[in-house]
């Protein structure tokens, strides 16, 4: 047959002879762009349905809880007492105590954790030789990889025994006498040893987002500062620092929504005593450990109160995480950093 | 400010001849300032020696105490009592190997197509809400992960599954989902439009474009969120144990059977107090970490590298 696209040679049937790359098609192709776009929404759409999925199933399941103990009663209550029970609730809970170990250790995690990455972050930005800068941050950053259950093991058989404890036995002997935030023993585990090495865990997040904050700084500033005769110490003071504030606050939720959290590291460290105390050196419990930690063992009505504790924790990290993004973009948007951070 | 009474104390070989005070003075203020800057700047440089530490530590410690558990043994055998020596965490690498793909191969697709959504297709507020809840869901609490799948497949289902490897599975693949996406989203950005425009004036369509040019112009790149994905999949104990729940035999069955996990071995390992099964959580320490690092080192690499290619 003849081929049909050379010239002078007609074709004798125009339906049968249309050139394989012809714009036409028919049947599925035409739907298929449509199709994929389908595919694709669904695809981003799931996260937010597992989002969702899994809020409303915990909130849904920790009711009856909620409504056995009072919701103030259960933010409230200092006592914690799991019940036995199949059908009923027995207990008596009161999650009082898991949500202030929590909050404690974060908070002691946050100020250790916060200058030493502001520190790290001008150190990389404005100090360290521009062929270092990479490895150092690679340095800091790669922490973030290691495994929770990772710093546990290394913080309870190693890094308090031999570098915590003494340090906390010197300043509870020198302080401890006078000031009631120490005081007391100062048993292997308990709210400051979970709150150093939780220090360590989150100073990677905090310091990648406060180092790319540092790092949108306008030049044309800086220089600015120098021309004026600025010494370096005051450009970082003066000039980065206060630019840059917005963006290290947001990266400081970020870490604290981390620490808040954390569960395994955590457990292994805060003690478990279901217990609290405005003690610095107590062994207290945080609202992440102390699901883990009862879980395996839990009766029926115990499961629906972790469920309550675990619904507490979501809250809590929820709105300092959603907090901390929309400062983050903020920020990313007044300094123009685009999708930078 | 204070320069006519500096003026004044100045003496008159330190004066121009119009009777202003000569550049090669230094200001008693000048002094004080240079000598904070020396101080930043050596608290700054320990500081960032001290921030250092930590890793280095970890990683010493790990490699002295867990070097002389691993062994042919160690990876092939199950774990005894916490009491008795010998043994191995064959059961975990098992577990958590059996885990961390289904829950990859769960998690890559779904996660590399939404970005691809994000990058190419979403418009406006939907996709700016999703962008938005996926940044949040990195910092969601893994143990509420866990919480939720046992409420939702175990509790949801009557019990007809139960803990096992398939909702430990989903667990960590909704973990890792969050960081495929934001992975994915950064490499597909980098993607260069002409790339893009030529294959739609070739004729291409959308999906063509997307599956032909696209993903295989980003791929390597691609791959980094998923390393890093399964990095951080193959460390995560607290939401196996409310998922997998443990078990020091060997298990291969997806459904209905507790199964064990590394992390899980080295978690009930140091709660005991017995050597043996201590010196076997330093064990099952150093092969995570090994993975881990290695997963994490070589992801970067390819991803900075991938991100270069395009930017050329």
């Amino acid at each position: 047959m003849a081929d049909p696209l050379t010239p002078g040679t007609s074709p004798p049937d125009r339906e049968n002879t249309r050139p394989r790359t012809s714009l036409h098609s028919s049947g599925f192709k035409r739907h298929s762009d449509r199709l994929f776009t389908w595919v694709l929404l669904a695809a981003g759409t799931s996260v937010l349905l597992v989002l969702a999925a899994m809020v409303l199933r915990t909130v849904m399941d920790s009711r009856p809880v909620f409504e056995y103990q009072g919701v103030t009663d259960f933010f409230f209550g200092t006592e914690w007492h799991a019940g036995f029970s199949r059908t009923e609730f027995t207990g008596t809970y009161g999650a009082l105590p898991f949500i202030f170990g929590t909050l404690f250790t974060s908070a002691i995690a946050v100020s250790l954790a916060l200058p030493m990455a502001i520190a790290v972050s001008l150190y990389i930005n404005f100090y360290a030789p521009v062929k270092l800068r990479t490895t150092l941050s690679y340095t800091v950053e790669v922490l973030a990889a290691i495994p929770s259950v990772i710093f546990g093991l290394w913080g309870m058989l190693w890094f308090i025994p031999n570098i915590v404890q003494p340090f906390s036995n010197w300043v509870n002997g020198t302080l401890g006498s006078f000031i009631p935030f120490f005081g007391g023993s100062v048993p292997s585990f308990n709210y400051f040893h979970a709150g150093v090495v939780l220090a360590i865990m989150i100073l990677p997040i905090i310091t990648a987002i406060t180092r790319e904050v540092m790092a949108t700084t306008p030049p044309d500033e800086i220089d600015a500062a120098y021309g004026l005769g600025a010494t370096r110490s005051e450009v970082l003071r003066k000039v980065v620092l206060p630019r840059g504030f917005s963006g290290i606050v947001g990266a400081t939720m970020l870490g604290l929504g981390r620490a808040l959290g954390e569960t395994i590291a955590v457990l292994m460290l805060i003690g478990g005593s279901q217990r609290m105390d405005f003690r610095l050196f107590f062994g207290g419990d945080s609202l992440a450990a102390h699901i883990a930690a009862t879980f395996q063992d839990a009766s029926p009505e115990t499961l629906v109160a972790l469920m309550g504790i675990g619904v507490v924790l979501f809250v809590l990290t929820m709105v300092v995480n959603v907090a901390a993004r929309l400062i983050v973009w903020r920020f990313a948007k007044v300094a123009g950093a685009g999708d930078a951070l | 400010m204070s320069s006519t009474l500096e003026r004044d104390e100045l003496r008159p070989e330190q004066r121009t001849p119009t009777g202003h005070r000569s550049l090669s003075v230094k200001e008693r203020n000048a002094t004080r300032r240079q000598r904070t800057d020396q101080v930043v700047r050596s608290v700054l440089t320990f500081m960032m020696i001290l921030a250092m530490v930590p890793l280095a530590l970890i990683l010493i410690q790990v490699i002295i105490r867990g070097a002389g558990v691993i062994g042919w043994e160690f990876f092939t055998q199950a774990e005894p009592p916490p009491r008795r020596a010998g043994g191995g965490y064959a059961a975990g690498f098992v577990g958590t190997g059996i885990m961390v793909a289904w829950a990859a191969l769960m998690a890559v697709p779904v996660g590399i197509l939404a970005a691809v959504y994000l990058v190419d297709y979403g418009r406006g507020w939907f996709a700016g809400i999703i962008r938005f809840f996926t940044d949040v869901m990195t910092g969601i609490p893994s143990v509420f992960v866990g919480l939720a799948v046992y409420a939702l497949i175990i509790v949801g289902t009557g019990g007809s599954v139960g803990f096992g490897a398939f909702p430990g599975a989903v667990a960590l693949s909704i973990i890792m989902l969050p960081i495929i996406v934001r992975s994915a989203e950064e490499i597909l950005r980098t993607v260069s439009d002409e790339l893009r425009r030529g294959a739609f004036a070739l004729g291409a369509r959308r999906w063509q474009t997307t599956m032909k040019v696209v993903l295989p112009a980003a791929g390597p790149g691609l791959a980094t969120g998923a390393m890093l994905a399964v990095a951080r999949g193959a460390g995560e104990a607290a939401p196996l144990i409310l998922t997998a729940f443990g078990n020091v035999n060997v298990i291969t069955d997806l459904f209905n059977v507790a199964i064990g996990a590394v992390p899980l071995q080295i978690y009930n390992g140091v709660r005991q107090p017995f050597a043996p099964g201590i010196e076997r959580a330093w064990g099952g320490a150093l092969s995570l970490i090994a993975v881990v690092l290695v997963l994490t080192v070589v992801a970067r690499y390819i991803g900075a590298r991938a991100k270069k290619v395009h930017r050329a």
